[in-house]
Parts: C-alpha cells; sequence; structure tokens
C-alpha cells in the first residue's frame, strides 16, 4: 500500500517542527552561557537570536527592547510566535496526532508529553535559574523521539520523509546560525586578535553540538575557515550542511518519482563543495549563505511537488 | 473491607448485578464474592492500573476547547463490569438482527417504490418532512440492497427487567473501539476473573467489519482497497477512526486526499500517484460527502463523490440517505415496519412514543410534560432533551413552545427507571445508571456485536450516559453459565 500525500507531508513537518524545538531550546541555551562569559562592555545582547529565526518584525510588534527576557519568552514560549519552542511542539503534537496510525505508539505520547512538559514549564523557562534544566528537558525529549522512531519505526517511506525534514530543518538552522553569528564579527585579520571571536565561534559550534567534534577532527585553535569548512563541507558531522544534504539524497533514492528533487539537490551540492570557506570573507559569505538557503527552499518545493 | 453489599441500595430500581439486599444474581455471584475480598487498598490498585492502561493504550476522545485547540481526554472506566447471561443475550441478539434486516428493507423501499407509504403503513407527511430523507439517492442500487451496514442501537432496561430498544444509529454510530479496548483493559486488570468466568470474546469485531465492507467491492476478486474516511482530529471520535483503520489494516482518509476522475472512480493521492479506491467507511455525516451534491461549504467532503456511489464504482458504508430511518419519530413505527416487511412479531420491543406530530398525542405530552423524556427527531449526543422530572418550570415552558411550533420535530417518551450497576466511587460501589450500545453489522450475512459498549452515567441520578455529557463506560460480559469456564 502506497503511502497517502497528506500522511508524508505531516510526517515530514513533525520532524521539522520537533527539530526547530531542538534547534531553538539549544540556541537560547548557548546564548545564555556565552553571554555569560563575555564582558559586560561587548554589547552582543539577544537580537541575534531573533535575527536568526527571521523573527525581527514580529518580535518588535509586540515588544519595545530585545532585553533577555523578553527575547527568551518570544523565543521560547510565546504561542504568538510561530517559531517559538512551544508554538513549534504544539505544530509537531498536531502533525503527529494525524500519523497516529503510521509512528509507533510511544512516540506519539512523547510527542504530546514533551508539548504539555513544554507549556506546563512555560513561565519558568525565562528566569535564569531553571532555564537550563527546561531546555535540556526539550533537547533530550526530541532526542528521545528520534530514538523512538529510528528503533520503533518500519524503515519504510514514512521514515524516509521524517529523516528528510529533519535534515532540512538542520541544513536550514546551521546555515542561520553561521550567516547572523559571523555579522557580528569581524573579519579575521593576521595579527590582530579578537580576544572574544574565539568564544563566539565556539558558541557556534556548540550552538549545533560541533565543539567537541569539531576539535576531534580539526585539533587546532578555533579559526573561522576551519569552523566554516567544518559546518559546511565535512562529510560526517551529522549537522554539517553538507551531510544533512547527503541524507537527503539517501532517502531520495528510495522514493518514487526521484528524478526532478535529486536533480535540484545535485545541483546544491555542486555549489556548496566548490566553494572555499577561506576566501569567504563577510559580504561573500553573506551571498553564499543565501545562495545555500535558496537551494533548501528549492529542493523543499521540488520535494512537495513531487510527493505532496 | 472496601464493598459491603450489605449496604449497596438497590431502591426499587433493577440493578444488573444484584438482586437488593446485598444479594448477588447467580451469574454476578462470583465477581461479587471476589470484590467483597478487596481492600481499599486493593481497589486503589486496580483503579491505578486501569487508568495506567488507558493512558498507555492513548484510549481518549477529543474534546475541543477554546484555549488549548482539541484536547484528548481519557474516556472515564469503571472496573466493575456488567454481566449479561449468554441466554438473555442470545435473545437480544436475535430481535436486534431482525430489527436491523426490517429497518434495511424500510430504507430500501423509501428510496423505490415507496410500499409501505402506499399500503398506508407509514405517513407520507412524516416522509415529506423528514430531515434526514435525501432525495439525491431515489432510485440508487446499493450493493446487497442494504444502506445500514453499521449500526449502533441503544438499549435500557427498566425496573421490571424489560429490555427496550431506545433508539437505532443508523448514520455514524461510534463507540464500538471502546468497547474493545475497554476488553483489553479488564484483561489486564482482573485476569483471575477470567479464569473463573466463561467471558465470550469481543474481538472479532474489526475483521467482520473488514468483511462487511469488502463484500461491497465494486471490483470483486481484486484485494478491495478500503479506506476509512474522517473528518480530522478535531472531531470527537478522531481516536475510534484512526484505531478502526489501524486494526483493519485500511488506510485512514480525509477528504482531501480522495479525488473522483471524469469516469467516476474514486483515486486517494499518494506519494506514487493517484490509487484507485473501492470502499469508504465514512464517518462523515451525509451533509458533509460532497460539495457538489449537499452543502457547497463543506470542506470535509469529495467533489463527486455521489456520483461515483450512485454510478456503482465505490462502496459507501453507510449508504448515504440512511439516517431516514435514524428519526426519532420513525422509531415510533418500528414495530409495525417489522411486521410491515417481515411478518413477524418484534422481538425486542420499544419505549412507549408518543408523537407530538399526531395532536392527541401531543396534547397528553403536554399536560405530562413533568413526567416525560423529551426528544427532537434528529439530535444525537443526547443534545436538546427534556428530561421532565428533572426539569425547572420554565425549561418546561420551553418545550411546550418548541412543541407547539415544531411538531414533526418532537417525541416523548414516559420516563424510564434505567437499570444500574455497581460502580466505584471513591472506594466504594454505588450504584449508578446505565445503558448498551450492541453494534450490528449488516452484509450477506449480520452479525452482532458480544454485548457491546456499556456506558455508565457517573454522576449520582443521572441518566445521561454520553461521553460528552459526563459519561463513562464499563466493560461488558457475556458469560455461559452452562458450560464450564
Amino acid at each position: 500500500m502506497s503511502m497517502l500525500s497528506r500522511v508524508a507531508n505531516n510526517i515530514y513537518w513533525m520532524a521539522r517542527y520537533l527539530e526547530r524545538a531542538e534547534n531553538t531550546a539549544r540556541l537560547i541555551n548557548v546564548n545564555t552561557h556565552l553571554l555569560l562569559d563575555l564582558p559586560k562592555r561587548v554589547v552582543l545582547g539577544w537580537e541575534p537570536i531573533i535575527d536568526i529565526t527571521d523573527g525581527h518584525t514580529l518580535f518588535y510588534t509586540l515588544h519595545e527592547q530585545a532585553d533577555e527576557r523578553s527575547v527568551v519568552k518570544f523565543m521560547a514560549s510565546d504561542t504568538k510566535n510561530p517559531d517559538s519552542i512551544l508554538s513549534s511542539l504544539a505544530a509537531a503534537r498536531e502533525n503527529a496526532r494525524t500519523v497516529r496510525d503510521i509512528i509507533p505508539r510511544e512516540a506519539w505520547e512523547q510527542v504530546n508529553q514533551l508539548y504539555l512538559t513544554a507549556k506546563n514549564n512555560s513561565a519558568s523557562v525565562i528566569t535564569h535559574r531553571h532555564r537550563f534544566d527546561n531546555l535540556r528537558t526539550i533537547m533530550l525529549g526530541s532526542q528521545t523521539i528520534n530514538g523512538l522512531l529510528a528503533g520503533a519505526m518500519t524503515h519504510d517511506e514514512g521514515y524516509s520523509f521524517l529523516r528528510m525534514g529533519r535534515n532540512l530543518e538542520r541544513a536550514d538552522m546551521t546555515t542561520r546560525i553561521i550567516d547572523v553569528r559571523s555579522a557580528t564579527l569581524l573579519p579575521e585579520i593576521a595579527g590582530d586578535r579578537k580576544p572574544f571571536d574565539n568564544l563566539q565561534w565556539m558558541s557556534v559550534l556548540k550552538s549545533l553540538t560541533a565543539y567537541q567534534m569539531y576539535r576531534r577532527e580539526t585539533r587546532l585553535r578555533i579559526r573561522r575557515r576551519d569552523v566554516l569548512k567544518f559546518l559546511l563541507q565535512e562529510d560526517r558531522f551529522p549537522r554539517a550542511f553538507h551531510h544533512t544534504l547527503r541524507e537527503v539524497k539517501n532517502c531520495l533514492d528510495d522514493l518514487p518519482h526521484n528524478e526532478q528533487p535529486l536533480k535540484t539537490l545535485a545541483k546544491l551540492r555542486r555549489k556548496l563543495m566548490r566553494a572555499k570557506p577561506e576566501e569567504l570573507k563577510q559580504e561573500k559569505l553573506h551571498d553564499f549563505i543565501d545562495e545555500l538557503q535558496l537551494g533548501l527552499t528549492k529542493i523543499n518545493e521540488s520535494i512537495a511537488k513531487a510527493y505532496f | 473491607m472496601a464493598i459491603r453489599w450489605g449496604s449497596y441500595k438497590v431502591k426499587g430500581l433493577y440493578d444488573e448485578l444484584l438482586r437488593g439486599s446485598g444479594r448477588p444474581r447467580p451469574a454476578a455471584q462470583v465477581l461479587c464474592d471476589y470484590l467483597r475480598s478487596l481492600s481499599d487498598k486493593d481497589i486503589e490498585e486496580y483503579k491505578a492500573a486501569a487508568e495506567s492502561a488507558i493512558h498507555v493504550m492513548g484510549i481518549t476522545f477529543t474534546v475541543y476547547s477554546e484555549e488549548e485547540g482539541s484536547i484528548d481526554r481519557a474516556w472515564p472506566f469503571d472496573i466493575i463490569p456488567r454481566i449479561i447471561e449468554k441466554q438473555e443475550w442470545l435473545n437480544i441478539e436475535a430481535g436486534l438482527k431482525q430489527r436491523v434486516n426490517a429497518l434495511n428493507l424500510f430504507i430500501d423501499d423509501l428510496y423505490h417504490d415507496q410500499r409501505i407509504v402506499k399500503d398506508n403503513v407509514f405517513p407520507a407527511k412524516l416522509l415529506k418532512n423528514s430531515k434526514n430523507f435525501r432525495p439525491q439517492c431515489v432510485g440508487v442500487n446499493p450493493p446487497l440492497g442494504i444502506w445500514a451496514h453499521i449500526c449502533g442501537s441503544d438499549l435500557v432496561r427498566d425496573r421490571d427487567g424489560t429490555v427496550y430498544v431506545l433508539e437505532d444509529n443508523l448514520r455514524v454510530p461510534s463507540g464500538v473501539s471502546y468497547m474493545l479496548e475497554n476488553r483489553q483493559v479488564m484483561k489486564r486488570v482482573f485476569p483471575e476473573m477470567f479464569d473463573r468466568y466463561n467471558i465470550l470474546p469481543v474481538d472479532d469485531y474489526p475483521s467482520q467489519l473488514y468483511d462487511t465492507l469488502a463484500a461491497l467491492s465494486p471490483r470483486p476478486g481484486d484485494q478491495p482497497e478500503i479506506v476509512v474516511l474522517t473528518p480530522g482530529i478535531y472531531n470527537s471520535a478522531y481516536f475510534e477512526h484512526a484505531y478502526l483503520a489501524q486494526q483493519m489494516g485500511a488506510e485512514l482518509v480525509e477528504g482531501s486526499d480522495l479525488v473522483v476522475n471524469k469516469n467516476d472512480e474514486v483515486f486517494m493521492r499518494t506519494i506514487e500517484g493517484l490509487s484507485r479506491v473501492d470502499v469508504i467507511y465514512r464517518r462523515i455525516d451525509d451533509l458533509f460527502l460532497d460539495p457538489e451534491a449537499f452543502n457547497p461549504d463543506s470542506a470535509l467532503g469529495v467533489p463527486g463523490l455521489m456520483r461515483a456511489w450512485k454510478a456503482g464504482k465505490v462502496a459507501l458504508a453507510n449508504a448515504p440517505g440512511a439516517g431516514v430511518a435514524d428519526d426519532k419519530v420513525v422509531y415510533a413505527y418500528v414495530p409495525k415496519i417489522i411486521e410491515y416487511y417481515l411478518g413477524e412479531e418484534p422481538l425486542l420491543p420499544n419505549v412507549p412514543t408518543y408523537k407530538c406530530i399526531d395532536k392527541d398525542d401531543r396534547e397528553y405530552v403536554i399536560q405530562n410534560i413533568h413526567n416525560m423524556v423529551v426528544k427532537p427527531a434528529n439530535e444525537s449526543g443526547g443534545y436538546g432533551m427534556l428530561i421532565g422530572p428533572h426539569s425547572s418550570k420554565a425549561e418546561q415552558n420551553k418545550f411546550v413552545r418548541l412543541i407547539r411550533r415544531d411538531p414533526r420535530n418532537y417525541v416523548a417518551q414516559p420516563m424510564l427507571m434505567l437499570s444500574t450497576a455497581p460502580t466505584i466511587v471513591g472506594n466504594r460501589a454505588e450504584p449508578r445508571h446505565l445503558d448498551l450500545r450492541p453494534f450490528i453489522l449488516s452484509g450477506q450475512q449480520t452479525f452482532v456485536t458480544t454485548g457491546g459498549l456499556t456506558r455508565v452515567a457517573l454522576r449520582e441520578g443521572s441518566i445521561v450516559v454520553n461521553s460528552s455529557q459526563g459519561g463513562g463506560s464499563k466493560d461488558t460480559w457475556i458469560v455461559d453459565m452452562e458450560s464450564p469456564s
């Protein structure tokens, strides 16, 4: 029996929203830690977090300034923000509910439970004291669901759509974080050590749980060009752009009518691998990231056209 | 000791398990002895075990709230089962089969020659004013001549022990998934009782339903593609739709998943393209089925579905228009309908019903409204009813006005004293009123579920058992006392 288009679509979006909730939780967490480390005169603040998720306009219609409390509330628990953790989990849950007969029962219960927990904790995530625990619950919850699905769901077409959703969302988040974070940094100039640049590139890596793996892989001090190379072109790290594309390709290989999506994907991959990170200075990097995001949009569109 | 049958008050009612003054009925003896031996702590544990089983199995119904959108709620479940002896059940089963067979003949007749109207057994004016008669269905010949493939009839027992049919649900009756899951819960909670009793199994339903539906396929020979059509996750019975689809191995679809081509064939949209559909078990009301034929604003339905059905390219269960017999005024005529088509006496009695459209009946109802249960002809779910003895003068006056304005739309019945069964309240057993909804499948054969869904009104004295109105449910045991367990 072949899978209903609507069901495929809902599984795909369930995975995307779950991944989005997890990424947003990590983003808030890392920024909280980063700001504690930076000296008070380095005004970095919370605005970049809003920019990463494209929430600038909406944020300023709801709040006057981007102070910690307003931004964390906006990003974590504001249901008026469609990209907040709580909104993402609510959307994941609604999608999961429509595919209850497809995904394992425990996975549905976990999604349901995770949403309810996030809802109950929505007030306490704003204060520093409970924030870490609450965000960790979200991140672990999302990973538990991924684990349940990997271990208890038939790896059929539905599972392919799930993995595609997760990986395209990851790719999207990786590019956003690189784009916004690099914009607040000055270009790398030999001899001119920016003591806090190091910290910030570390936070970029940590936002993507990439720090430890980067160290293992690179064994060098943290340098912009190595970080970029790792996050964009590394084949084996799960949140590296290149790896997410390969995952999507593997999924597409198992699906019918995959010619067009595969073509779109191959084009983006060629573009990615041709780039030389050490040459991507600030303006060029921004343009390059724009191209990658455009490529993701095209892949998304061609998947929707072929299957949904 | 938590449950003392000596202090259990049967109070002039019929109780399903006890005969009064703490004496269990013969079939309930073993169960009652067992319950009496339980401590408060045992009862707490059993309740918790049942609740956790319900939670883990995800047995829910959906209620809609402004604040949360739709939420799934666990449906309250009482751990004390209701017991019916097999001999009594066989009589009820025969009565239900007879009734549904006659109703199917009646529906088919209404959409063809209307012999029953011509023979002056069923009044023409009732048909003319029926909200559920669908002119679009006139002359259509569904497979096997059957319109109501799935019927849920509500049974109640009065003070003297007589079992009456209270109503027949021929549109989209729900509740069968709870019947099946309740049994699973009971097996986890009271496994020892299943050794002591010979309890007839209920789990055959999904395969019977599958066979009933498969027999309707317009492409016999092939493996038919059967789908369950749901209005979606906001529907209160969504859990059941998903459950039945899963149990039958059928696809759960929404209206937007289906499309009808110009040859009147129905397809579903899949990732591999369009795929032909043969049988649709639809859980959407007639008026939302097809915006071309009925409500043009319906976003739930499938444009062209009626065309496909009339052309015989797809089977719909239940057939559109089957609800014409699911009208509380038609209900009053069912005994005559049985005699007319089958030439038999009804095996199961109707509750005496006053039809407000008849002048004498109407005046009687208005005079005695404080003692009557007044029901609108076409509502379900316990909405829009007046329960005379529990109502205020103002409510009674309001219903007198409603009846006078639209007499066709109202019937009234004397207030029955619904039977009770012991139900856990706190750590004690108290009597609560209940009913029983068996499900009847009509195809090449007629199949009746073993027992059905027992719904219980959890509020003291209440007789409203609907899940949307504070009802719960119990497992229903048909026990064979003659063959050894």
